[in-house]
Order: C-alpha cells, then structure tokens, then sequence
C-alpha cells in the first residue's frame, strides 16, 4: 500500500475517537472494584471492634494514607501514559503517602505506649498483610492494565508499576478495615512490602502489555 | 521551524474537531519528517535505509489510535515525535539491532532534503491480506480503490455505520499485527 493510500485511509477514520485514557481507567476501575470488595467481605470483613477503632486517629489515618498513595499512583499513571510525558516531578507525588505515614509515625513514637515500637511495627498481621493486599488487588491490577492499554506510554514498565501501586492503594483501603494493626510502623513496614509487590507485578505486565 | 510546528498544532486541533481534510493535510505534512529520520535511523543501524517506508506507515498507524492521548493544549510536535521515537526503536529492533535514537533526528530534519528513493512498503499489505474478510474488504475499498465510506457501504450492501466500524477494527487490527510481527 502507498502511504498517501494509507493517509487517505487514517483521514476517512477522522470521526473515530477513542475513550481519554484517565475515564478509561474510572470505568475500569468501577467495574473490577466490587470483585475486590467481594473478596474483601467474603474472606476478611470488617474488624469486630471497628466501631471502638473509628475513634482512634492511627486507624482513621491509615485511610488517608493508602488513599493518598491510590489516588497519587492513578494521576502519574494517567500521565504517563501519554507518548511525551516526562515522570520527572510527576514522580515525586508518589511521596506524599511515605511523608504521610512517616509524619504519623514521629507523631506516634512521641506518645506514651505500652508496647515497644519493635513489636508494635512487627505487628500481629505481617503475613495477612502480605497476602491479602495483594490478592485485593488482583481484579483492580488486570482492569487498570486494560485501560492503560488505551495509552501510549513511553515506559510500560514503569507506567505497569505505577498500575500496581494505584491497585495496592485501593486494595489496601479495604484491607486496612480488617487489620488490627493501627500503629504507622506497621503500615510503613507490610502495607509498603505488600504495594512494592504488586507494583512488581505490575511492571512485569506492564512492560509485556502496554506496548504500543 | 517554529512555523511548521505552530501550523502542525493547529492541523491537528481542526482534525480533533472533526475536519478529516485538515487531518489530512496534516499527515502529509508530517511523512516526509517521519520518512527522513526512519532512513537516518536505519542507515545508522546498518540496516538499507529504503526499507523506510514500512517504518513510516507503522509510525503513521501508531499516531492515527493514539492520537486521543496528545493534550490539544501541548504542542502537537514533541508528541509525535515521541510515537516516532518508540516505533522506530522497535522497528530497528526487530531488525536485529539495539540502537539508541535520538529524538533530535526528528526535531533537525533540514527542509530541503532530496526526496530519495524508498522500496514500496510490504507490511501492511501482508497483514491486510490475513484480516477477517469484512475489515479487509473495507479497507480495500478505501485505500486501495479510493472510495468514500458511502461508495463502499453501497458496494458492500454494508451500513455506513457497519463500514465506519469495520474500518477502525481493521486499523487497529493492522496495527497489532504488525506490533507482533
């Protein structure tokens, strides 16, 4: 074929547009969440004291840290899914969960507790955390991944990691209504060992799967 | 320079519009940078710089089912040079070689380069053979017989509606394919 053939041809499909890559996501998001919240109540649930726990500021605090790091991880995804998009700067709001949850961590060490900081950061839930944040986010990872696909990222690995940490961040919303452990060293240490996984995972995939 | 990209951005935006013609002009436009560079980057990688024109129409391809993720408010030229850059590394790849390319082999193409002569392009012919029957006579139609939509929605006792999207489908299976290749 000619390339003015070609041309002619790209012209004649003018009027197709496909979906902007961040309401892609939105959809897909929306259609893999209730997989993932289904998991969530059918193996985990809510803890049984979370009415007590609601009113401990560490508990309610691991909230705005996972959703910072969801919400963060899904804006430099949508970023970086643009041919001519740099991370450089992007990349730093990815910080705004580690300074959240350090900050909540000097706050807590400066406290009077009965227990010492190792055992509170070992914590009672190392290995559920391990396993649940990232099973959570299975369903959240595999939909995030097809609507990346819309894009055209310039770094497939790095823009699937970034897939990874936006699905560990949601996952991790849920998981955190279950987990007994409110301390911020925990969250510092499993809740990061666990996002750091998936975002592994997401890499991998990324870079096999958001060729262009 | 400045120009040429200022009136690119302004191509593109009509194109975005709904204004096929300014698309168009617009890719056209474009070609003979795209072909410029895939000769530049194939000579560098030892490779006979007149097979350019399957690099041309892959990148061609590649802008067409992107194209909704440039910023209408950036300019249109650093992002097509992005898709550039990523199709013709891997298509020098495919090739057998890794080679770094550099994005200024787009930004500097000089104006005046002679047009050379370039092997006729194979791939999408080869692919577009292989797509299911409807998307491939479609695209036949149109490319190859210059039909419009309606002409080929007569010919084909198909909808225009039904041709619209037999012809996206086949784009953008033609561009899948030729990524696997």
């Amino acid at each position: 074929m000619e390339t003015d053939q070609l041309i002619r041809t790209l012209a004649a499909d003018n009027a197709s547009r496909s979906r902007p890559v961040g309401s892609a996501l939105a959809v897909a998001l929306l259609v893999a969440a209730p997989f993932s919240i289904a998991a969530f109540f059918a193996t985990l649930g809510f803890r049984s004291d979370i009415r007590t726990a609601m009113h401990n500021p560490f508990f309610d605090f691991k909230f705005v840290v996972t959703m910072s790091l969801a919400v963060s991880a899904i804006a430099v995804g949508v970023h970086l899914s643009r041919p001519d998009a740099s991370p450089r700067g992007w990349l730093r709001l990815l910080l705004i969960p580690l300074v959240l949850v350090l900050l909540s961590a000097g706050v807590e060490m400066m406290l009077p507790h009965s227990r010492p900081w190792l055992v509170r950061l070992i914590g009672n839930n190392s290995r559920v955390c391990l396993t649940a944040i990232p099973a959570l986010s299975l369903p959240l990872l595999v939909a995030s991944l097809i609507a990346l696909r819309h894009g055209a990222p310039t770094r497939p690995a790095l823009t699937g990691a970034l897939a990874g940490l936006l699905s560990a961040g949601l996952a991790a919303t849920l998981y955190a209504a279950q987990c007994n452990d409110d301390s911020p060293l925990f969250v510092l240490t499993w809740y990061s060992i666990a996002a750091a996984l998936v975002a592994a995972v997401g890499a991998l995939a990324g870079s096999k799967l958001l060729r262009y | 320079m400045r120009g040429r990209e200022d009136e690119w951005t302004d191509l593109m935006r009509l194109a975005n519009a709904g204004d096929a013609s300014a698309y168009q002009r617009l890719l056209r436009a474009v070609t003979p940078v795209l072909r410029a560079a895939a000769r530049r980057g194939l000579v560098r990688a030892g490779q006979p710089a007149d097979q350019a024109e399957d690099i041309v129409q892959d990148i061609l391809l590649a802008v067409h089912l992107k194209r909704h993720t440039w910023d209408s408010r950036a300019a249109f030229a650093p992002w097509l040079f992005a898709i550039a850059r990523n199709k013709l590394i891997d298509a020098l790849r495919r090739r057998g070689r890794r080679i770094f390319v550099n994005i200024d082999d787009f930004a500097e193409t000089i104006a005046g380069e002679p047009a050379a002569e370039t092997v006729p392009a194979k791939d999408v012919d080869v692919h577009l053979g292989a797509l299911p029957p409807r998307q491939r006579d479609v695209l036949r139609a149109i490319a190859v017989d210059s039909a419009s939509i309606k002409a080929t929605a007569a010919k084909l006792a198909m909808s225009e509606g039904a041709v619209r999207v037999a012809l996206h489908r086949g784009l953008a299976t033609l561009a899948a394919r030729l990524r696997k290749e």
